[in-house]
């Protein structure tokens, strides 16, 4: 690490010792306790649900059901969706990252709405609490897509609560929302143009449009299915005349682009390390803006994708297909650019660039492999086998988790004002990359072969890939358990770190680490494009 | 490769090899491309290593006309992949004309399958080889998924709607089923499998079926039962259309529309009979909602489509003396 450590400066105030005390945390309107306030809660939702996948595996190293019972294994994938999609991967990026670093980006004091921002924590919070309540009195085990016609007849367990659990957090999304695109719209520093903003809020702008725009049609899909389970109204029951796959095409309607929130953000956080990484403007800054937005929109029309064998006609498949390759192509730009960022670069392996690194390699194998789900004949094979599994966990799990801690890793002494060790958060990062990869390239081989998802007992000739994929998991596990010591650990022994320890250029690293309540000691004015590397920045304050 | 360890699925279909080469066609530009990716990222970060603490990288060159070539160039690639696919898909969605319908009822957590001469099993469906079979689907609770991967065929099997899948299989032998729409409990035991046989050993195990106790009635009987042929005679044409030979045709309605009659049509009208008027006829058909079991619709649905085929095509008359009906288990 380029380490710069700071003269210690242990007088001054800034936003963690400005005030003291619970009630100063749970009453804080400042948008970076805001966001510590989400890690908090976002970590200890992944330790949960990172505990079901644990069980998960150990059912699925033998191949008779004999670990846990059917049932509960239902409810432990089901729980398992639920955690990692509603209240991890959606607002893991946004709430935490996006939340501390958007005022700090564009040079404001905080979000236009500090406030709401507040009441988002705590109506997630509350969503959160819910969820795990139903939980604790016995479960849910429909799969985080709820399918009717068993969700709402044939399963006995707590479908509405938890159902009402995602339905309350689906607020505090709309919330951060309307919160960040007000503030990027309203609060940009004098001289900060729209092509003069970091990527990140590029990225987060077009996550906003999709959490104002998809979720309150989950909310609205929630709210037929818990009253077509309540009243048997016949919206989806075909033995009142509803449509069943009337509800997975609003499910997927919402979901589908859910899954750009989940990996939007973090395509928003590449770009800010590799540039940093490489001290290189982005190639391609515009294309790179616009490709974010363009996958935002695009995304709305694709969700048919997960219906190809759905009884949908093959024409509607034909269109969804078309479409779902239409996406493809700004996701696949972004991955040229990167790269072409690091040519003739001047590149260093600090542990966020090893995570930037994986996280390109694995982004690519799980879009390419998505490309392969769309292709119409062979998603007829792999349709709702392992394939998709391991598909989706590329995305989700090597995109978005290692964008998370690749950010994290980032900005964590300008968060904390301490730095890491270095030894360790590298080891960290290629324990995760190996263990990663051991995990869950197996479950693409599986899927192939025809091992179908959410089954927690199968035939024997898929054992030893299995037990493969389980060994993968527990050293993934391991390897998540590495940072969370050290990074806690860091926050009292770790050096002091400088306001720029990465020699990055970006407003936030203008400011102290950590920064002042109110984020600048004066209001910061802007001169020139993003990234612009021409010189080594020196920074303004220590 | 060892039987505790195979990392591809046998293939006994014609579809099966056609996604397979699709499939490696896809797997190859995907190595290809992460490949590349790898080796330049990899390439570029050692290469290009940060020399001294206040170096920074060069300003960008190329601009534009890379980033045309390259969006281009996936976009046709992605294209192709599009046009190979869909070219696939709508022939595993379009049953050929000789192919042979067997029935299929899904229930938690079993598969019911029945045979064009009426016989019955469970989990097991034996089929003859060589022969195209086209599956009519439906399910009694839960959605689920009809999946055989030796054969690369998929299929959600819904209640209350007729879903259709075809496969001739090149291959005897007995081949896994799944199901892959997770349909509760018990979801990974709706396992089953179809056993593929040389016709002359298919008409010999049909022979040598011992024919269980329960039956479930004939279409012939459930339409004398529920009084249709009250209207639809086929010497009468006045109250209601003749149903002889209609199965495949397409029919006028009062609205103008037209509808190729094909199983979910003929479902739609038994249940909901003034779903879709025929031109020229009057609003009287009771409906049998409620008073049918799936199977029985399935049974009623296969006589309408027997009437007007000119040889007593399904023995099914002729053997329901006896019953046509086997069932193990339920
Ligand atoms: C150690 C890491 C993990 C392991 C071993 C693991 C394993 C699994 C397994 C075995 C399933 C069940 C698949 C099925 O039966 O259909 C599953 C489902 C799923 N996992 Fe993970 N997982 C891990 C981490 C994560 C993380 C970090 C996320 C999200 C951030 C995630 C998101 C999901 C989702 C969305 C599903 C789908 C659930 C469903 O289809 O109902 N997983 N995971
Ligand atoms: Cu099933």
């Amino acid at each position: 690490m380029s380490t710069q450590v700071a003269k210690a400066d242990r007088r001054r105030t800034h936003y963690l010792n400005a005030d003291f005390g619970v009630k100063s945390w749970l009453l804080t309107r400042d948008h970076k306790r805001i966001a510590l306030l989400y890690l908090i809660s976002v970590s200890l939702f992944f330790l949960l649900g990172g505990l079901m996948a644990v069980f998960i595996r150990l059912e699925l190293v033998t191949p008779a059901g004999d670990f846990v019972q059917a049932g509960t294994y239902n409810r432990l994938f089901t729980m398992h969706g639920i955690l990692m999609v509603f209240f991890f991967l959606i607002p893991s990026v946004p709430a935490v990252l996006g939340n501390f670093l958007i005022p700090l980006m564009i040079g404001a004091k905080d979000l236009a709405f500090p406030r709401i921002n507040l009441a988002s924590w705590y109506v997630y919070t509350i969503g959160g609490l819910f969820t795990l309540w139903a939980v604790l009195q016995g479960g849910v085990d429909t799969g985080w897509t709820f399918y009717v016609p068993f969700s709402t007849t044939y399963s006995n367990t707590y479908v509405i609560a938890v159902g009402l659990g995602i339905f309350i957090t689906g607020f505090s999304s709309i919330m951060t929302g309307v919160n960040f695109i007000v503030t990027i719209h309203r609060m940009r520093a004098p001289g900060l143009t729209w092509f003069r903003l970091p990527l990140f809020v590029w990225a987060h702008y077009a996550t906003s449009l999709i959490f104002i725009l998809g979720t309150p049609v989950l909310a609205i899909t929630i709210l037929l299915l818990a009253a077509e389970r309540m009243f048997h109204i016949g919206i989806f029951d075909p033995a009142l005349g509803g449509d069943p796959v009337l509800f997975q095409h609003l499910f997927w309607f919402y979901s589908h682009p859910a899954v750009y929130i989940m990996i939007l953000p973090t395509m928003g956080v590449m770009s800010e390390l590799v540039t940093a990484f490489a001290r290189k403007r982005i190639f391609g800054y515009k294309v790179m803006a616009f490709a974010s937005v363009a996958i935002a929109i695009l995304g709305f029309l694709v969700w048919g994708h997960h219906m190809y064998v759905s009884s949908q006609s093959p024409y509607a498949g034909m269109i969804f297909s078309v479409l779902s390759m239409l996406v493809a192509v700004p996701s696949a730009v972004k991955v040229f650019n990167w790269t072409a960022t690091l040519y003739e670069g001047s590149v260093s392996w600090e542990t966020p660039m090893l995570y930037a690194l994986g996280f390109i390699g694995l982004f690519t194998i799980g879009g390419l492999t998505g490309v392969m789900l769309a292709t119409l004949g062979i998603d007829i094979h792999v349709h709702d086998t392992y394939f998709v599994v391991a598909h989706f966990h590329y995305i989700m799990v090597g995109g978005a988790i290692m964008g998370f801690l690749g950010g994290l890793h980032f900005w964590w002494p300008k968060i904390t004002g301490r730095l890491y060790p270095i030894f360790w958060s590298k080891f960290g990062a290629i324990v995760i990359f190996l263990g990663f990869n051991l995990t869950f390239f197996p479950q693409f081989l599986l899927g192939y072969m025809g091992m179908p998802r959410r089954y927690y007992s199968y035939p024997d000739d898929f054992q030893v890939l299995n037990v493969m994929s389980s060994a993968g998991a527990t050293i993934l596990g391991i390897g998540y358990l590495i940072p969370v010591i050290y990074l806690i650990w860091s926050m009292r022994y770790g050096k002091r770190a400088s306001a720029n320890p990465w020699g990055a250029v970006g407003l936030e690293w203008e400011t102290h680490s950590p920064p002042p309540t109110f984020n600048f000691d004066e209001p910061p004015t802007v001169d020139h494009e993003a990234y612009e590397y021409t010189k080594r920045k020196e920074s303004r304050v220590e | 490769m060892s039987d505790r360890f195979p990392l591809f699925p046998e293939s006994a279909t014609k579809l099966a090899r056609e996604i397979d080469a699709l499939y490696f066609t896809a797997l190859g530009i995907t190595a290809v491309f992460s490949l590349l990716i790898a080796v330049l990222v990899l390439y570029f970060a050692i290469r290009y290593r940060r020399r001294s603490e206040d170096e920074v990288g060069k300003p960008e060159k190329g601009g534009l006309w890379l980033e045309i070539v390259w969006s281009a160039i996936p976009l046709a690639i992605l294209m192709g992949m599009f046009g190979w696919g869909a070219k696939i898909f709508f022939e595993a969605r379009r049953p050929p004309s000789d192919a042979v319908a067997y029935y299929v009822t899904a229930k938690q957590w079993m598969w019911k399958f029945q045979h064009p001469d009426g016989r019955r099993e469970i989990n097991d469906l034996h089929v003859p080889l060589g022969q195209t079979i086209k599956l009519v689907m439906t399910s009694e609770d839960a959605i689920h998924s009809f999946f055989v991967p030796a054969f690369r065929v998929k299929m959600d099997v819904l209640p209350g709607r007729y879903t259709t899948l075809w496969f001739r299989a090149e291959k005897a032998g007995t081949f896994r089923l799944f199901c892959t729409e997770y349909c509760g409990t018990e979801h990974s035991f709706m396992r089953g499998s179809v056993v593929v046989m040389e016709p002359r050993d298919y008409e010999a195990w049909l022979g040598n079926r011992t024919l269980g106790p329960q039956r479930v009635a004939t279409g012939e009987e459930l339409f004398a039962q529920l009084a249709c042929d009250t209207c639809h005679r086929s010497n009468s044409a006045a109250q209601a259309p003749i149903l002889d030979g209609i199965f495949g045709k397409v029919e006028k309605f009062a609205d103008g529309s037209e509808v190729l009659i094909d199983e979910n049509y003929l479902r739609e009208s038994i249940l909901n009979p003034g779903a879709k008027l025929v031109e020229g006829y009057m609003a009287i058909m009771p409906t049998a909602q409620g008073r049918l079991s799936e199977e029985e619709l399935l049974q009623l649905i296969r006589y309408l489509k027997s009437l007007g085929e000119e040889a007593p095509a399904e023995p099914e008359t002729a053997g329901s003396s006896e019953g046509p009906a086997e069932e193990q288990g339920s």
